[in-house]
Protein backbone atom coordinates (compact mmCIF):
# COMPACT_ATOMS: atom_id res chain seq x y z
CA UNK A 1 0.00 0.00 0.00
CA UNK A 2 0.86 3.55 -0.57
CA UNK A 3 0.48 6.59 1.51
CA UNK A 4 -1.75 9.63 -0.96
CA UNK A 5 -1.91 11.83 2.11
CA UNK A 6 -0.83 15.42 1.58
CA UNK A 7 -1.37 18.41 3.52
CA UNK A 8 -1.81 22.10 2.27
CA UNK A 9 -1.68 24.42 5.38
CA UNK A 10 -4.06 22.65 7.84
CA UNK A 11 -5.94 21.42 5.14
CA UNK A 12 -5.24 17.17 5.23
CA UNK A 13 -5.83 15.72 1.87
CA UNK A 14 -6.80 11.93 1.61
CA UNK A 15 -4.96 12.26 -2.07
CA UNK A 16 -3.69 15.27 -4.10
CA UNK A 17 -6.16 14.90 -6.72
CA UNK A 18 -8.67 18.01 -6.52
CA UNK A 19 -10.90 19.32 -9.22
CA UNK A 20 -10.33 23.01 -10.87
CA UNK A 21 -12.47 25.50 -9.72
CA UNK A 22 -15.57 26.16 -12.29
CA UNK A 23 -15.00 22.87 -14.19
CA UNK A 24 -16.86 20.76 -11.67
CA UNK A 25 -19.56 22.68 -11.06
CA UNK A 26 -20.85 22.22 -6.75
CA UNK A 27 -19.42 18.10 -7.45
CA UNK A 28 -22.76 16.54 -7.50
CA UNK A 29 -23.12 17.04 -11.81
CA UNK A 30 -20.66 14.43 -11.27
CA UNK A 31 -22.07 12.10 -8.77
CA UNK A 32 -23.39 10.14 -11.18
CA UNK A 33 -19.64 8.94 -12.76
CA UNK A 34 -17.37 8.70 -10.03
CA UNK A 35 -17.83 8.48 -6.25
CA UNK A 36 -17.06 11.74 -5.12
CA UNK A 37 -15.39 10.35 -2.11
CA UNK A 38 -12.78 9.54 -4.04
CA UNK A 39 -11.39 13.26 -4.58
CA UNK A 40 -8.24 15.35 -2.47
CA UNK A 41 -11.13 17.94 -2.46
CA UNK A 42 -13.46 19.39 -4.48
CA UNK A 43 -12.94 23.20 -5.38
CA UNK A 44 -16.37 24.33 -6.15
CA UNK A 45 -17.62 27.56 -8.67
CA UNK A 46 -16.32 30.68 -8.19
CA UNK A 47 -18.07 32.41 -5.61
CA UNK A 48 -18.68 36.69 -5.18
CA UNK A 49 -21.14 38.47 -2.68
CA UNK A 50 -23.36 39.34 -4.58
CA UNK A 51 -25.11 37.64 -7.77
CA UNK A 52 -23.50 37.47 -11.06
CA UNK A 53 -25.04 36.54 -14.62
CA UNK A 54 -21.67 36.41 -16.23
CA UNK A 55 -21.06 37.44 -19.67
CA UNK A 56 -23.71 37.02 -22.77
CA UNK A 57 -23.12 34.10 -24.92
CA UNK A 58 -20.95 32.65 -26.77
CA UNK A 59 -18.85 32.37 -23.88
CA UNK A 60 -16.37 29.15 -25.32
CA UNK A 61 -14.39 28.78 -27.79
CA UNK A 62 -12.75 25.18 -28.87
CA UNK A 63 -8.90 25.86 -29.60
CA UNK A 64 -6.16 23.47 -30.81
CA UNK A 65 -5.61 21.02 -27.87
CA UNK A 66 -7.68 23.34 -25.77
CA UNK A 67 -10.79 26.13 -25.30
CA UNK A 68 -10.78 29.55 -24.36
CA UNK A 69 -13.96 30.17 -21.95
CA UNK A 70 -15.47 33.79 -21.20
CA UNK A 71 -17.93 32.33 -18.50
CA UNK A 72 -17.38 35.79 -15.98
CA UNK A 73 -18.16 34.26 -12.51
CA UNK A 74 -21.60 33.30 -13.20
CA UNK A 75 -22.86 32.45 -9.63
CA UNK A 76 -25.58 33.04 -7.19
CA UNK A 77 -23.73 35.03 -4.69
CA UNK A 78 -22.46 33.80 -1.04
CA UNK A 79 -25.75 34.22 0.89
CA UNK A 80 -27.15 31.73 -1.97
CA UNK A 81 -24.42 29.79 -1.66
CA UNK A 82 -25.01 29.05 1.93
CA UNK A 83 -28.59 28.71 1.93
CA UNK A 84 -29.16 26.07 -0.97
CA UNK A 85 -26.18 24.70 -2.29
CA UNK A 86 -23.81 24.08 1.08
CA UNK A 87 -26.39 22.15 2.81
CA UNK A 88 -26.52 19.87 -0.40
CA UNK A 89 -22.53 19.06 -0.19
CA UNK A 90 -21.53 19.92 2.85
CA UNK A 91 -21.95 15.86 4.27
CA UNK A 92 -19.35 14.88 1.01
CA UNK A 93 -16.72 12.81 2.29
CA UNK A 94 -13.98 14.53 0.45
CA UNK A 95 -12.74 18.47 1.46
CA UNK A 96 -14.84 21.12 -0.34
CA UNK A 97 -13.12 24.57 -1.24
CA UNK A 98 -15.08 27.53 -2.02
CA UNK A 99 -13.56 29.58 -4.73
CA UNK A 100 -13.69 33.05 -3.62
CA UNK A 101 -13.96 36.41 -5.75
CA UNK A 102 -14.68 39.45 -5.97
CA UNK A 103 -14.42 43.32 -7.80
CA UNK A 104 -13.12 44.51 -4.67
CA UNK A 105 -10.85 44.04 -1.22
CA UNK A 106 -14.34 44.77 0.63
CA UNK A 107 -16.37 42.04 -1.41
CA UNK A 108 -13.29 39.84 -0.97
CA UNK A 109 -13.27 39.85 3.01
CA UNK A 110 -16.75 39.79 3.63
CA UNK A 111 -17.64 36.78 0.91
CA UNK A 112 -14.08 35.43 3.15
CA UNK A 113 -15.92 35.41 6.84
CA UNK A 114 -18.98 34.66 5.50
CA UNK A 115 -17.55 31.28 4.42
CA UNK A 116 -15.30 30.62 7.77
CA UNK A 117 -18.46 30.17 9.15
CA UNK A 118 -19.01 27.83 7.20
CA UNK A 119 -18.58 24.33 9.43
CA UNK A 120 -17.50 21.91 6.66
CA UNK A 121 -15.20 24.31 4.51
CA UNK A 122 -12.05 24.04 5.42
CA UNK A 123 -9.91 26.16 3.18
CA UNK A 124 -11.09 28.76 0.30
CA UNK A 125 -9.10 30.04 -2.82
CA UNK A 126 -8.67 33.05 -3.49
CA UNK A 127 -8.98 34.11 -6.77
CA UNK A 128 -7.25 37.11 -8.10
CA UNK A 129 -6.74 35.83 -11.15
CA UNK A 130 -9.87 35.71 -13.14
CA UNK A 131 -9.44 37.10 -16.49
CA UNK A 132 -12.78 37.00 -17.59
CA UNK A 133 -14.07 40.42 -15.83
CA UNK A 134 -13.96 43.82 -15.84
CA UNK A 135 -13.29 44.36 -12.17
CA UNK A 136 -11.41 43.11 -9.58
CA UNK A 137 -10.22 39.29 -10.58
CA UNK A 138 -6.80 39.55 -12.34
CA UNK A 139 -6.49 43.35 -11.81
CA UNK A 140 -5.49 42.34 -8.15
CA UNK A 141 -3.45 39.69 -9.55
CA UNK A 142 -0.95 40.95 -11.68
CA UNK A 143 0.92 43.00 -9.45
CA UNK A 144 2.82 41.94 -6.33
CA UNK A 145 0.99 45.20 -4.41
CA UNK A 146 -2.65 44.09 -5.46
CA UNK A 147 -2.26 40.98 -4.71
CA UNK A 148 -0.41 41.53 -1.15
CA UNK A 149 -2.96 44.35 -0.31
CA UNK A 150 -6.21 41.33 -1.11
CA UNK A 151 -4.28 38.76 0.67
CA UNK A 152 -3.74 40.73 3.90
CA UNK A 153 -6.99 42.04 4.01
CA UNK A 154 -8.38 38.31 3.37
CA UNK A 155 -6.03 36.74 5.90
CA UNK A 156 -7.50 38.93 8.54
CA UNK A 157 -10.85 37.53 7.98
CA UNK A 158 -10.02 33.75 6.89
CA UNK A 159 -9.07 31.76 10.11
CA UNK A 160 -8.43 28.49 7.95
CA UNK A 161 -6.17 27.56 4.88
CA UNK A 162 -5.98 30.29 2.14
CA UNK A 163 -4.84 29.37 -0.96
CA UNK A 164 -4.33 31.84 -3.78
CA UNK A 165 -4.78 31.09 -7.09
CA UNK A 166 -2.22 33.38 -8.88
CA UNK A 167 -2.42 34.40 -13.05
CA UNK A 168 0.07 33.60 -15.72
CA UNK A 169 -0.84 37.02 -17.52
CA UNK A 170 2.21 37.70 -15.38
CA UNK A 171 5.92 38.72 -16.12
CA UNK A 172 6.74 37.59 -13.05
CA UNK A 173 4.92 34.81 -11.59
CA UNK A 174 7.53 33.93 -8.74
CA UNK A 175 7.70 37.53 -7.53
CA UNK A 176 3.44 37.62 -6.81
CA UNK A 177 3.95 33.63 -4.91
CA UNK A 178 6.12 35.57 -2.59
CA UNK A 179 4.60 38.35 -2.24
CA UNK A 180 1.35 37.01 -1.05
CA UNK A 181 3.43 33.70 1.08
CA UNK A 182 4.52 36.76 2.82
CA UNK A 183 1.06 38.32 3.41
CA UNK A 184 -0.18 35.05 5.57
CA UNK A 185 -1.30 32.76 2.42
CA UNK A 186 -1.41 29.18 3.34
CA UNK A 187 -0.49 28.01 -0.43
CA UNK A 188 -0.91 29.29 -3.86
CA UNK A 189 -2.15 26.98 -6.61
CA UNK A 190 -1.77 27.89 -10.13
CA UNK A 191 -2.51 28.22 -13.18
CA UNK A 192 -5.70 30.14 -13.53
CA UNK A 193 -5.73 30.37 -17.75
CA UNK A 194 -4.13 31.94 -20.12
CA UNK A 195 -5.72 35.00 -21.77
CA UNK A 196 -6.13 34.44 -25.45
CA UNK A 197 -8.18 35.17 -28.18
CA UNK A 198 -10.08 32.98 -31.41
CA UNK A 199 -11.21 34.60 -34.96
CA UNK A 200 -13.80 33.37 -36.79
CA UNK A 201 -12.37 34.42 -39.86
CA UNK A 202 -15.64 33.92 -42.89
CA UNK A 203 -17.46 36.51 -40.12
CA UNK A 204 -14.41 38.67 -39.26
CA UNK A 205 -15.97 38.72 -35.70
CA UNK A 206 -14.58 37.10 -32.47
CA UNK A 207 -15.89 33.95 -31.49
CA UNK A 208 -16.47 34.96 -27.46
CA UNK A 209 -19.06 37.52 -27.09
CA UNK A 210 -16.02 39.52 -24.72
CA UNK A 211 -13.55 39.14 -27.44
CA UNK A 212 -10.80 37.55 -25.35
CA UNK A 213 -11.11 35.07 -22.66
CA UNK A 214 -9.54 32.53 -20.68
CA UNK A 215 -7.25 29.20 -22.39
CA UNK A 216 -7.43 25.85 -20.83
CA UNK A 217 -6.66 22.74 -21.73
CA UNK A 218 -4.11 20.47 -22.90
CA UNK A 219 -1.79 23.18 -24.57
CA UNK A 220 -1.00 25.00 -21.46
CA UNK A 221 0.56 22.41 -19.77
CA UNK A 222 4.08 23.30 -20.15
CA UNK A 223 3.19 26.87 -19.66
CA UNK A 224 1.99 25.83 -15.90
CA UNK A 225 4.79 23.32 -15.33
CA UNK A 226 7.09 26.06 -15.99
CA UNK A 227 5.30 28.02 -13.64
CA UNK A 228 4.74 25.89 -10.86
CA UNK A 229 8.24 25.00 -11.31
CA UNK A 230 9.99 28.75 -11.18
CA UNK A 231 7.10 29.34 -7.77
CA UNK A 232 8.19 25.85 -6.34
CA UNK A 233 11.73 27.13 -6.02
CA UNK A 234 10.46 30.75 -4.61
CA UNK A 235 8.05 29.56 -1.92
CA UNK A 236 8.30 27.68 1.18
CA UNK A 237 4.65 27.28 1.20
CA UNK A 238 2.66 24.30 -0.53
CA UNK A 239 1.98 24.69 -4.18
CA UNK A 240 -1.26 23.17 -5.84
CA UNK A 241 -0.49 22.68 -9.56
CA UNK A 242 -3.01 23.05 -12.43
CA UNK A 243 -3.57 23.58 -16.05
CA UNK A 244 -3.86 21.23 -18.66
CA UNK A 245 -3.13 18.44 -16.23
CA UNK A 246 -5.51 15.09 -18.73
CA UNK A 247 -4.45 12.20 -16.68
CA UNK A 248 -1.92 10.78 -14.07
CA UNK A 249 1.29 11.73 -16.26
CA UNK A 250 0.64 14.98 -16.13
CA UNK A 251 -0.23 15.03 -12.33
CA UNK A 252 2.70 13.26 -11.81
CA UNK A 253 4.50 15.87 -14.09
CA UNK A 254 3.44 18.74 -11.49
CA UNK A 255 4.24 16.84 -8.84
CA UNK A 256 8.23 16.31 -9.68
CA UNK A 257 7.59 20.17 -10.29
CA UNK A 258 6.98 21.04 -7.10
CA UNK A 259 3.43 20.81 -6.38
CA UNK A 260 2.15 19.05 -3.44
CA UNK A 261 -1.61 18.66 -4.93
CA UNK A 262 -2.93 19.12 -8.55
CA UNK A 263 -6.64 20.33 -9.62
CA UNK A 264 -7.90 18.37 -13.11
CA UNK A 265 -10.36 21.27 -14.50
CA UNK A 266 -10.69 20.99 -18.43
CA UNK A 267 -10.22 17.29 -18.77
CA UNK A 268 -13.25 16.94 -16.92
CA UNK A 269 -15.38 18.01 -19.35
CA UNK A 270 -13.77 15.22 -21.79
CA UNK A 271 -14.00 12.63 -19.56
CA UNK A 272 -16.17 13.14 -16.43
CA UNK A 273 -14.76 10.14 -14.59
CA UNK A 274 -10.59 11.53 -15.01
CA UNK A 275 -10.47 12.29 -11.49
CA UNK A 276 -10.55 9.37 -10.37
CA UNK A 277 -8.15 7.80 -12.74
CA UNK A 278 -5.44 10.06 -12.09
CA UNK A 279 -5.87 8.87 -8.05
CA UNK A 280 -5.51 5.22 -9.09
CA UNK A 281 -2.53 6.12 -11.86
CA UNK A 282 -0.50 7.77 -9.44
CA UNK A 283 -0.99 5.11 -7.03
CA UNK A 284 -0.18 3.07 -10.07
CA UNK A 285 3.40 4.66 -10.72
CA UNK A 286 4.57 4.79 -7.26
CA UNK A 287 4.02 1.03 -6.87
CA UNK A 288 6.05 0.42 -9.80
CA UNK A 289 8.72 2.73 -8.76
CA UNK A 290 8.83 1.22 -5.30
CA UNK A 291 7.86 4.40 -3.28
CA UNK A 292 5.68 4.23 -0.67
CA UNK A 293 4.10 7.62 0.25
CA UNK A 294 3.01 10.33 -2.60
CA UNK A 295 5.04 12.92 -0.78
CA UNK A 296 8.61 11.36 -2.34
CA UNK A 297 7.57 12.69 -5.56
CA UNK A 298 7.10 16.39 -4.20
CA UNK A 299 9.72 18.50 -6.09
CA UNK A 300 11.36 15.12 -6.59
CA UNK A 301 12.82 16.11 -10.36
CA UNK A 302 16.25 15.33 -11.03
CA UNK A 303 18.46 18.09 -12.73
CA UNK B 1 -29.13 7.90 -14.04
CA UNK B 2 -26.30 9.82 -16.70
CA UNK B 3 -23.76 7.21 -18.05
CA UNK B 4 -20.32 7.13 -19.83
CA UNK B 5 -20.71 3.92 -22.20
CA UNK B 6 -18.64 3.03 -25.06
CA UNK B 7 -20.75 1.99 -27.81
CA UNK B 8 -20.91 -0.10 -30.99
CA UNK B 9 -21.82 1.33 -34.86
CA UNK B 10 -23.68 -1.16 -36.31
CA UNK B 11 -25.02 0.68 -39.32
CA UNK B 12 -23.95 4.28 -40.86
CA UNK B 13 -26.26 5.30 -43.53
CA UNK B 14 -26.02 8.67 -46.05
CA UNK B 15 -29.38 10.22 -45.84
CA UNK B 16 -27.77 13.63 -48.38
CA UNK B 17 -24.49 14.55 -49.11
CA UNK B 18 -23.79 16.46 -45.22
CA UNK B 19 -26.34 14.17 -43.15
CA UNK B 20 -25.33 10.75 -41.78
CA UNK B 21 -27.57 8.47 -39.50
CA UNK B 22 -25.59 6.78 -37.02
CA UNK B 23 -27.31 3.25 -35.63
CA UNK B 24 -25.23 2.25 -32.80
CA UNK B 25 -25.33 -0.49 -29.76
CA UNK B 26 -23.74 -1.68 -26.16
CA UNK B 27 -22.53 -5.00 -24.56
CA UNK B 28 -24.70 -3.80 -21.76
CA UNK B 29 -28.58 -2.03 -21.88
CA UNK B 30 -28.45 1.25 -22.05
CA UNK B 31 -30.04 4.01 -19.59
CA UNK B 32 -33.46 5.07 -20.31
CA UNK B 33 -33.33 8.09 -22.67
CA UNK B 34 -36.41 10.62 -23.39
CA UNK B 35 -37.21 12.64 -26.48
CA UNK B 36 -35.19 15.60 -26.43
CA UNK B 37 -32.12 14.70 -24.68
CA UNK B 38 -28.78 14.47 -26.12
CA UNK B 39 -25.83 12.12 -25.72
CA UNK B 40 -22.06 14.31 -25.56
CA UNK B 41 -20.12 12.10 -27.99
CA UNK B 42 -15.93 11.98 -27.63
CA UNK B 43 -14.42 12.13 -30.85
CA UNK B 44 -10.76 14.22 -29.49
CA UNK B 45 -8.46 11.71 -31.22
CA UNK B 46 -6.62 14.94 -32.94
CA UNK B 47 -5.62 18.75 -31.78
CA UNK B 48 -8.16 20.42 -33.60
CA UNK B 49 -11.13 18.56 -31.93
CA UNK B 50 -10.69 18.83 -28.44
CA UNK B 51 -14.48 19.17 -26.74
CA UNK B 52 -16.81 16.22 -27.43
CA UNK B 53 -19.94 16.77 -29.20
CA UNK B 54 -23.37 17.22 -28.03
CA UNK B 55 -25.87 15.58 -30.33
CA UNK B 56 -29.57 15.04 -29.88
CA UNK B 57 -30.96 11.91 -29.68
CA UNK B 58 -33.12 10.44 -32.76
CA UNK B 59 -34.40 7.77 -31.97
CA UNK B 60 -34.04 4.91 -29.31
CA UNK B 61 -35.49 1.68 -29.07
CA UNK B 62 -34.72 0.10 -25.87
CA UNK B 63 -35.93 -3.40 -26.46
CA UNK B 64 -32.96 -4.05 -29.20
CA UNK B 65 -30.72 -1.73 -27.25
CA UNK B 66 -30.37 1.01 -30.54
CA UNK B 67 -29.51 4.67 -30.54
CA UNK B 68 -30.30 6.26 -33.61
CA UNK B 69 -28.20 9.76 -34.23
CA UNK B 70 -28.74 12.11 -36.85
CA UNK B 71 -25.05 14.26 -37.61
CA UNK B 72 -25.23 16.88 -40.17
CA UNK B 73 -21.53 17.40 -40.91
CA UNK B 74 -20.55 21.15 -39.90
CA UNK B 75 -17.28 20.92 -38.92
CA UNK B 76 -14.50 18.78 -38.08
CA UNK B 77 -16.07 16.86 -35.16
CA UNK B 78 -19.14 16.32 -36.89
CA UNK B 79 -16.49 15.11 -40.11
CA UNK B 80 -14.84 12.71 -38.02
CA UNK B 81 -18.19 10.83 -36.76
CA UNK B 82 -19.53 10.89 -40.58
CA UNK B 83 -16.52 8.71 -41.05
CA UNK B 84 -16.97 6.31 -38.51
CA UNK B 85 -17.25 3.10 -40.15
CA UNK B 86 -19.92 -0.29 -38.62
CA UNK B 87 -18.14 -2.13 -35.70
CA UNK B 88 -16.11 1.42 -34.79
CA UNK B 89 -16.19 2.37 -31.08
CA UNK B 90 -18.08 5.71 -29.97
CA UNK B 91 -17.54 6.69 -26.40
CA UNK B 92 -20.76 8.64 -25.46
CA UNK B 93 -22.05 10.58 -22.24
CA UNK B 94 -25.94 9.94 -21.86
CA UNK B 95 -28.45 10.84 -21.32
CA UNK B 96 -28.18 14.18 -20.92
CA UNK B 97 -30.40 17.79 -20.43
CA UNK B 98 -34.25 17.55 -20.26
CA UNK B 99 -37.25 16.69 -22.15
CA UNK B 100 -40.51 18.05 -23.71
CA UNK B 101 -43.54 18.52 -21.83
CA UNK B 102 -46.37 15.47 -22.98
CA UNK B 103 -49.82 16.87 -22.20
CA UNK B 104 -51.92 14.49 -19.87
CA UNK B 105 -55.22 14.02 -22.30
CA UNK B 106 -55.26 13.01 -25.60
CA UNK B 107 -54.50 16.11 -27.76
CA UNK B 108 -53.70 17.59 -31.54
CA UNK B 109 -49.59 18.05 -31.40
CA UNK B 110 -47.96 19.76 -34.34
CA UNK B 111 -43.81 18.61 -34.44
CA UNK B 112 -42.03 21.54 -36.86
CA UNK B 113 -38.76 21.00 -37.66
CA UNK B 114 -36.15 22.14 -39.98
CA UNK B 115 -33.18 21.04 -41.15
CA UNK B 116 -31.04 18.50 -38.95
CA UNK B 117 -33.62 20.20 -36.44
CA UNK B 118 -36.02 17.42 -36.88
CA UNK B 119 -33.52 14.81 -35.46
CA UNK B 120 -35.19 14.93 -31.72
CA UNK B 121 -38.68 15.29 -33.49
CA UNK B 122 -38.91 11.44 -34.24
CA UNK B 123 -38.39 10.18 -30.82
CA UNK B 124 -40.91 12.81 -29.66
CA UNK B 125 -43.44 11.73 -32.12
CA UNK B 126 -43.09 8.54 -31.61
CA UNK B 127 -43.54 8.66 -27.51
CA UNK B 128 -46.65 11.47 -28.49
CA UNK B 129 -48.18 9.39 -30.25
CA UNK B 130 -47.96 5.89 -27.78
CA UNK B 131 -49.15 7.85 -25.89
CA UNK B 132 -52.25 8.69 -27.18
CA UNK B 133 -51.86 12.50 -29.03
CA UNK B 134 -52.10 13.06 -32.51
CA UNK B 135 -49.13 13.81 -34.03
CA UNK B 136 -48.49 16.31 -37.16
CA UNK B 137 -45.09 17.10 -38.56
CA UNK B 138 -44.24 20.15 -40.29
CA UNK B 139 -40.97 19.56 -41.76
CA UNK B 140 -38.62 22.28 -43.65
CA UNK B 141 -35.86 22.06 -46.14
CA UNK B 142 -33.85 24.69 -48.73
CA UNK B 143 -34.72 21.47 -51.14
CA UNK B 144 -36.39 18.06 -51.66
CA UNK B 145 -32.68 16.62 -51.17
CA UNK B 146 -32.32 18.32 -47.85
CA UNK B 147 -35.37 16.94 -46.09
CA UNK B 148 -34.50 14.22 -43.97
CA UNK B 149 -35.84 10.66 -43.39
CA UNK B 150 -39.55 11.24 -44.04
CA UNK B 151 -40.70 7.95 -44.56
CA UNK B 152 -39.56 7.43 -41.10
CA UNK B 153 -41.94 10.80 -39.66
CA UNK B 154 -44.81 8.81 -41.62
CA UNK B 155 -45.22 6.45 -39.00
CA UNK B 156 -45.94 8.36 -36.09
CA UNK B 157 -48.05 10.72 -37.92
CA UNK B 158 -49.39 13.25 -40.73
CA UNK B 159 -46.20 15.04 -42.25
CA UNK B 160 -46.24 18.35 -44.16
CA UNK B 161 -43.68 19.81 -45.93
CA UNK B 162 -41.90 23.00 -47.22
CA UNK B 163 -38.87 23.42 -49.20
CA UNK B 164 -37.48 26.93 -50.15
CA UNK B 165 -36.88 25.93 -53.77
CA UNK B 166 -40.93 24.08 -54.42
CA UNK B 167 -39.20 21.10 -54.97
CA UNK B 168 -40.89 19.06 -52.58
CA UNK B 169 -44.32 20.50 -50.25
CA UNK B 170 -45.42 23.84 -50.40
CA UNK B 171 -42.70 26.74 -51.44
CA UNK B 172 -41.51 28.76 -48.71
CA UNK B 173 -40.76 28.11 -44.77
CA UNK B 174 -42.43 26.09 -42.28
CA UNK B 175 -44.69 29.02 -41.15
CA UNK B 176 -46.15 29.93 -44.16
CA UNK B 177 -47.86 26.52 -44.66
CA UNK B 178 -51.29 26.66 -45.47
CA UNK B 179 -51.54 23.79 -42.65
CA UNK B 180 -51.29 26.51 -39.84
CA UNK B 181 -54.26 28.59 -41.32
CA UNK B 182 -56.31 25.36 -41.85
CA UNK B 183 -56.40 23.41 -38.72
CA UNK B 184 -55.88 23.71 -34.58
CA UNK B 185 -53.08 22.51 -32.91
CA UNK B 186 -53.32 22.28 -28.86
CA UNK B 187 -49.12 22.37 -28.66
CA UNK B 188 -46.06 22.64 -30.81
CA UNK B 189 -43.12 21.53 -30.38
CA UNK B 190 -40.27 22.90 -32.76
CA UNK B 191 -36.86 22.28 -33.26
CA UNK B 192 -34.42 23.79 -36.14
CA UNK B 193 -32.23 26.71 -37.23
CA UNK B 194 -33.11 29.34 -34.57
CA UNK B 195 -34.80 32.16 -36.86
CA UNK B 196 -37.33 29.35 -37.86
CA UNK B 197 -37.94 28.86 -34.17
CA UNK B 198 -38.88 32.07 -33.25
CA UNK B 199 -40.80 32.77 -36.34
CA UNK B 200 -42.79 29.83 -35.04
CA UNK B 201 -42.68 30.84 -31.38
CA UNK B 202 -44.24 34.40 -32.89
CA UNK B 203 -47.01 32.40 -34.60
CA UNK B 204 -47.56 29.94 -31.30
CA UNK B 205 -47.78 32.87 -29.23
CA UNK B 206 -50.07 35.11 -31.89
CA UNK B 207 -52.59 31.97 -31.62
CA UNK B 208 -52.17 31.22 -27.95
CA UNK B 209 -50.92 27.95 -28.31
CA UNK B 210 -48.07 26.91 -25.64
CA UNK B 211 -44.63 25.89 -27.39
CA UNK B 212 -41.71 24.60 -26.04
CA UNK B 213 -38.44 25.04 -28.48
CA UNK B 214 -35.40 23.03 -28.68
CA UNK B 215 -32.13 24.63 -28.46
CA UNK B 216 -28.41 24.06 -29.93
CA UNK B 217 -25.28 26.26 -27.79
CA UNK B 218 -21.99 25.07 -28.22
CA UNK B 219 -21.37 23.05 -25.34
CA UNK B 220 -18.31 21.97 -22.86
CA UNK B 221 -19.65 19.89 -20.51
CA UNK B 222 -22.93 18.98 -21.36
CA UNK B 223 -23.46 18.37 -17.26
CA UNK B 224 -24.30 22.03 -15.89
CA UNK B 225 -20.88 22.23 -14.84
CA UNK B 226 -18.95 24.72 -16.80
CA UNK B 227 -22.17 27.08 -17.50
CA UNK B 228 -20.31 27.53 -21.36
CA UNK B 229 -23.59 26.86 -23.26
CA UNK B 230 -26.17 29.45 -21.59
CA UNK B 231 -29.06 31.14 -23.12
CA UNK B 232 -30.94 34.55 -22.02
CA UNK B 233 -33.74 33.67 -20.58
CA UNK B 234 -36.21 35.52 -17.82
CA UNK B 235 -35.03 34.06 -15.43
CA UNK B 236 -31.63 34.66 -16.16
CA UNK B 237 -28.50 32.78 -18.13
CA UNK B 238 -29.63 28.98 -17.98
CA UNK B 239 -27.48 26.32 -19.29
CA UNK B 240 -28.87 24.72 -22.66
CA UNK B 241 -27.28 21.35 -21.67
CA UNK B 242 -28.89 20.91 -18.13
CA UNK B 243 -31.65 23.75 -18.01
CA UNK B 244 -32.75 22.53 -21.22
CA UNK B 245 -32.05 22.27 -24.16
CA UNK B 246 -36.23 22.34 -24.21
CA UNK B 247 -37.58 25.25 -23.24
CA UNK B 248 -40.90 26.72 -22.92
CA UNK B 249 -40.69 30.10 -25.39
CA UNK B 250 -42.15 32.25 -22.73
CA UNK B 251 -39.18 31.45 -20.50
CA UNK B 252 -36.93 32.87 -23.79
CA UNK B 253 -36.38 36.53 -24.56
CA UNK B 254 -37.08 35.73 -27.89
Amino acid sequence: MVDLEVKIGGLTLKNPVMTASGTFGYGTEYADFIDLARLGGIIVKGTTLHHREGNPYPRMAETPSGMLNAVGLQNKGVDYFIEHIYPEIKSLNTNVLVNVSGSCIEDYVTTAEKINALEKVPAIELNISCPNVKQGGMAFGTSAKGAAEVVAAVRKAYHKTLIVKLSPNVTDIAEIAKAVEAEGADSVSLINTLLGMAINAEKRRPVLSTVTGGLSGACVKPIALRMVWQVSRAVKIPVVGLGGIMNATDAIEFMLAGATAVQIGTANFIDPAVTVKVVEGIEEYLQRHGMTDVNQLIGALEI
Amino acid sequence: MKKILDTTIVAVEWLNTKNVLLTLTASQQMPDMLPGQFVEVRVDNEPDVFLRRPISIHFFDPQKNLLYLMVQVVGKGTKRMAALKVGDVLNLILPLGNTFSVPENPQRLLLVGGGVGVAPLLYLGAELKKKGHVVTFLLGARTAADLLRMEAFLAYGEVYVTTEDASMGEKGFVTQHSLLQQQNFDFIYTCGPTPMMQAVARYAKEKGIPCEASLENTMACGLGACLCCVTDTQHGHKCVCSDGPVFNINELKW
